[in-house]
């Protein structure tokens, strides 16, 4: 559209007189100067999207190792490293785990993102800085607020098993962060504080923009409270409620930050993800080839969740 | 062995623009006539000012200026991966000595018996450290290792007058100091490298060995920590303690006995009030010779291309492990000296190190038996050592499926 607009003048202004060669010179220049318009972005996308796609992708082929950077060669190893991944001892547990981390989050995000939202809507004194309030997880850098939340569960002197303990609550300390049955709940409940301002944010604003004329007639109905929500509210939300729920899981699939800083993906490789575990194959055991055909596959995953989005998105606009 | 998980993420950080520092490849040093050298380490205050010092010393010995980059923990093999790459490697680089094999394995290195560094006089563990296939990559001018340390106090209160010597005596000792709110004992069991480097003494004084960890002497030593961990007398979230945390736990006055090495002692120095001791690591029987892992920083002279430079290196090298450079290095870092002799001189005068003068003469280098792969048993090792101290998995089980595990 841009391109259009401002090449238009530019062509207007050439004498009409002028014969067919120049004619097609200026149609040259014309698209040249498209091209030029476009150059930024093209280079942009090839440089920081593409080619590290295509690097990963080729990685995956490659006994990418230590040697590899000093003298540059990786030899083609095939789908070896696939084959090494998928049968390794930790890829049922790894995937199992991602599965149980991302539903784990993005239900419990997605029930007190949309919670807070509603009860947002309504007005009371000081529900706006309540509401900036909400954001703060999000403001946090991560590996702070993962320390933090690990001296929390701490299983001795955390202040959640002090205090659950001092309400008795529970009969002894639970053991959040060192044993394997806990361990993953403790990463989940810390991954869904920090999923809430998201969905709180998305949420709330796809309430403001339902209409509230709606509620008035609907009151006049008698449809009130929970009818209210269920027939006005709900579906007035669905798109926005799609799209929070896609790009969640796709957020969700990727995180490594937290669980890194909280566990390392242990005790005993509990809490060991997709995301994880490539992590730990590159950067720890600098095996490159087989981290990058880990997050090859997690790839895989998350763009299958991104062409649900697309056709979510699509959907919503044909309706 | 003073990683830190937020150095390891800090390396990822380093690493990820790998193809856009590979791409602005700039010459290796200073071209033609050597006149000055780029230093490398991972070392942060205090001893990094130290080890400027003795740099600085060491360039105006050698008649040149030395520059010095202090690389934060873990991030450092990431930032000399990424530097190898684009041809960018500092002229004399510090490694941890578990990783000087790998590194002179992708042949980043040059072998230092080039600039006449033989390692002679050196303990043993030392020059198998900084050795690949027959040659000397590295050298460390100061080395340190695992050792216990007890609060003399608590020992006092429970009637305990000598440290445990033997793992009955440790575990009835740790039974025996634990009360409300305090362990009887602490070491780091977290799933890094730092948790297998704090098993290493329990599992090679009973004759375990990294080649195979499926043996009877490793799951005795493991069915150990495990007994440790099922009394009560170590806390269970040993699973994630870093060994600063195991350190922190002991000046918190919440553990009485800990595993830990002597580059703690300035921090320990902080709190006049805790009174404690060092004794070597317990071993199953008294008959027993404790071994435990070498630990310490190793110098090596990266290829560079440019044979003056390296050659001035060398000697750069040659002068930060001499005997005087020892000492400094050494008392700065609670370290011990790396040459023998030395260290006796030193362990005679300072009553605190000595222990750990004889503990490294009888260390073992991480990477001596396996070499460039040792990081994949050490993998193994804590992976067995988790599934067991968490209950997953009895210690033979735990370390059966940790060997077979890829």
């Amino acid at each position: 559209m841009t391109t259009a607009q401002l090449t238009a003048p530019e062509a207007n202004a050439l004498p009409a007189d002028r014969g067919a060669p120049s004619r097609r010179h200026g149609r040259w220049r014309e698209h040249a100067v498209q091209w030029l318009f476009l150059a930024p972005a093209i280079v942009y996308v090839v440089l920081f999207f593409a080619y590290p796609v295509v690097k990963n992708v080729l990685m995956g082929f490659q006994d990418y190792s230590t040697r590899t950077f000093f003298t540059g060669e990786a030899p083609w190893v095939g789908l070896s490293n696939y084959v090494t991944v998928v049968t390794g001892s930790l890829f049922s547990t790894t995937l199992v785990n991602t599965a149980l981390f991302t539903v784990g989050s993005i239900v419990g995000q997605f029930v007190i993102g949309l919670a807070l939202a509603l009860f947002f809507r309504r007005r009371f004194p000081l529900g706006g800085v309540l509401r900036s309030l909400l954001l703060m997880p999000w403001l946090l850098p991560l590996i702070a607020s993962s320390a933090v939340w690990k001296w929390i569960l701490d299983q001795d002197s955390g202040v959640l098993n002090q205090t659950l303990l001092f309400l008795h609550v529970i009969p002894g300390p639970i053991p959040w962060l060192s044993s394997p049955d806990v361990a993953l709940v403790a990463v989940i409940i810390v991954n869904i504080w920090l999923g809430i301002p998201f969905n709180v944010t998305i949420l709330y604003s796809g309430l403001q923009d339902i209409p509230g004329e709606l509620y008035e007639a609907a009151s006049l109905d008698g449809a009130t409270g929970w009818k209210a929500f269920w027939y006005i509210t709900w579906p007035n939300l669905r798109s926005v409620v799609s799209v929070v729920l896609v790009l969640g899981v796709v957020y969700t699939l990727k995180v490594l930050d937290i669980i890194l800083g909280l566990t390392g993906g242990g005790p005993a490789n509990a809490t060991q993800t997709l995301a994880t575990d490539s992590y730990h194959r590159s950067f720890v055991d600098f095996s490159f080839g087989t981290g990058a055909a880990v997050s090859n596959i997690l790839i895989v995953i998350s763009l299958l969740f991104s062409l649900v989005y697309l056709w979510v998105s699509r959907r919503t606009v044909d309706e | 062995m003073r990683t830190t998980r937020t150095g390891a993420l800090l390396g990822a950080a380093l690493i990820v623009p790998l193809a856009l520092a590979a791409c602005s490849s700039g010459s290796g040093g200073s071209g033609g006539g050597a006149k000055a050298l780029a230093v490398e380490d991972y070392f942060s205050e205090p001893n990094a000012s130290v080890m400027d010092g003795i740099y600085k010393d060491c360039g105006t010995d050698l008649g040149v200026e030395v520059t010095s980059t202090h690389v934060p923990g873990a991030g450092l093999i990431a930032k000399v991966l990424q530097q190898s790459s684009s041809k960018t490697l500092p002229d004399v680089l510090m490694l941890d000595n578990p990783d000087v094999q790998q590194i002179a394995e992708s042949g980043a290195l040059s072998p230092l018996s080039d600039y006449g560094i033989t390692g002679k006089g050196f303990a043993d563990a030392v020059v198998q450290a900084g050795s690949y296939k027959g040659d000397l990559y590295g050298l460390a001018p100061a080395v340190n290792s695992l050792a216990i340390f007890y609060n003399t106090d608590m020992f006092q209160a429970a009637g305990i007058s000598d440290p445990p010597k033997t793992w009955d005596e440790l575990r009835e000792d740790a039974k025996k100091l634990t009360s409300n709110g305090v362990y009887g004992f602490a070491f780091s069991g977290i799933n890094t490298y730092e948790g297998t480097w704090q098993f290493l003494p329990f599992m090679w004084s009973n004759g375990g060995s990294e080649k195979n960890i499926d043996t009877p002497e490793t799951a005795q030593a493991l069915q150990f920590l495990v007994d440790l961990v099922n009394d009560g007398s170590a806390s269970k979230s040993v699973v994630n303690w870093q060994q600063s945390d195991v350190l922190n736990q002991f000046t918190a006055g919440k553990a009485a006995i800990m595993v830990n090495g002597p580059w703690q002692f300035g921090a320990l120095k902080k709190f006049p009030d805790l009174h404690w001791a060092t004794a070597p690591v317990p071993t199953r029987t008294a008959d027993q010779k404790a071994i435990a892992p070498l630990g310490g920083e190793a110098f090596t002279v990266p290829q560079t291309g440019n044979k003056d430079t390296m050659k001035l290196a060398g000697t750069f090298v040659k002068c930060i492990t001499n005997d005087d450079n020892q000492k400094k290095i050494a008392a700065a870092e609670g370290d011990v000296p790396a040459s023998t002799s030395v260290a006796e001189e030193v362990g005679k005068s300072d009553p605190q190190i000595a222990p750990f003068v004889t503990v490294v003469q009888n260390a073992r280098a991480r990477t001596a038996l396996l070499g460039p792969d040792w990081p994949k048993a050490a993998t193994k090792i804590y992976t067995a050592e988790q599934l067991a101290l968490t209950g997953k998995a009895s210690p033979e089980d735990a370390l059966k499926q940790a060997q077979n595990s890829k």
